[in-house]
């Protein structure tokens, strides 16, 4: 399942506005310890999480992560939002809790 | 750690003293050399996780300091060096949830001591010394092929 496919079922908003969307997502994870992240993350995964300071752009550029899922509609920070676009990483965000988009991801075969 | 000399290739980055907003930068960089150099993916994210955490660290713990990529033909060698303080007691450093990080950095998700674990874990070969006063140099070796 690709990220604007998750987009477009969750209703997630791209808050990167025109970074490529069309990469898959292999995996996910549910974490706002971004050392916990560093060291269990893998490639490909969709990384929901409460944090928006800029160091999650890192850590989602350090593992190749599909994209970062903001959720329970925490604002992201602008500085944030400029870096993961010129990472092209796409960062979405959702008012459902994080335990709500894990469990739909789960739901459409992303384990 | 034996010591090497003759690298075909070295990087090196400075880490000032709470730079949080650019750590990242420096092993961002190491990466896409790497990745230049035909490294290997399974390598380079070693590297990269190890150099972030490493850069984490710097920011965090203190005042100030370098990484340094060099390439072997056999192996890369990622070297994080600072001026201070220095580590009293270094086997509780390297024990899993030990940390002496402030709450304002705990706030953002850092200072779980988890870092030089994770240090460890990435690496194939892991040494750190340490003198109080002084300064901190860990020396990590990553084979390749």
């Amino acid at each position: 399942m690709t990220v604007q496919q998750v987009i477009d079922a969750l209703n997630l908003k791209l808050v990167t506005e025109g970074v490529d969307t069309s990469r898959e997502i292999t995996g996910g994870c549910v974490c706002d310890l971004l050392s916990l992240v560093m060291a269990s993350g893998e490639e490909g995964m969709a990384w929901i999480t409460v944090q928006t300071h800029i160091n999650v752009v890192a850590v989602a550029s350090l593992h190749d992560f599909a994209c970062i899922i903001v959720s329970s509609g925490c604002e992201v920070d602008a500085d944030t939002v400029e870096k993961a676009a010129s990472e092209g990483i796409p960062v979405l965000a959702s008012e459902m809790s994080g335990y709500e988009i894990a469990g739909k991801l789960y739901g459409m075969g992303i384990k | 750690m034996a010591d090497y000399t003759n690298a075909t290739f070295e990087e090196v980055r400075e880490v000032g003293k709470g730079d949080f907003a650019t750590a990242g930068q420096g092993s961002a960089a190491f990466k896409n050399t790497l990745k230049k150099l035909g490294v290997g993916s399974a390598v380079v994210r070693r590297v990269a996780i190890a150099s972030y955490e490493a850069e984490i660290n710097l920011a965090i713990h203190s005042d100030g300091g370098k990484l340094t990529l060099s390439v072997y033909p056999d192996k890369i060698r990622l070297v994080s060096e600072d001026i201070g303080p220095g580590i009293a007691d270094l086997d509780l450093v390297m024990q899993e949830g030990y940390s002496t990080a402030t709450e304002e950095v705990r706030m953002l998700g850092f200072g779980a001591g988890m870092g030089m674990p994770n240090m460890k874990r990435c690496s194939d070969e892991f040494d750190l010394k340490s003198a109080v006063g002084k300064g901190t140099t860990i020396t990590m070796d990553f084979k390749l092929g």
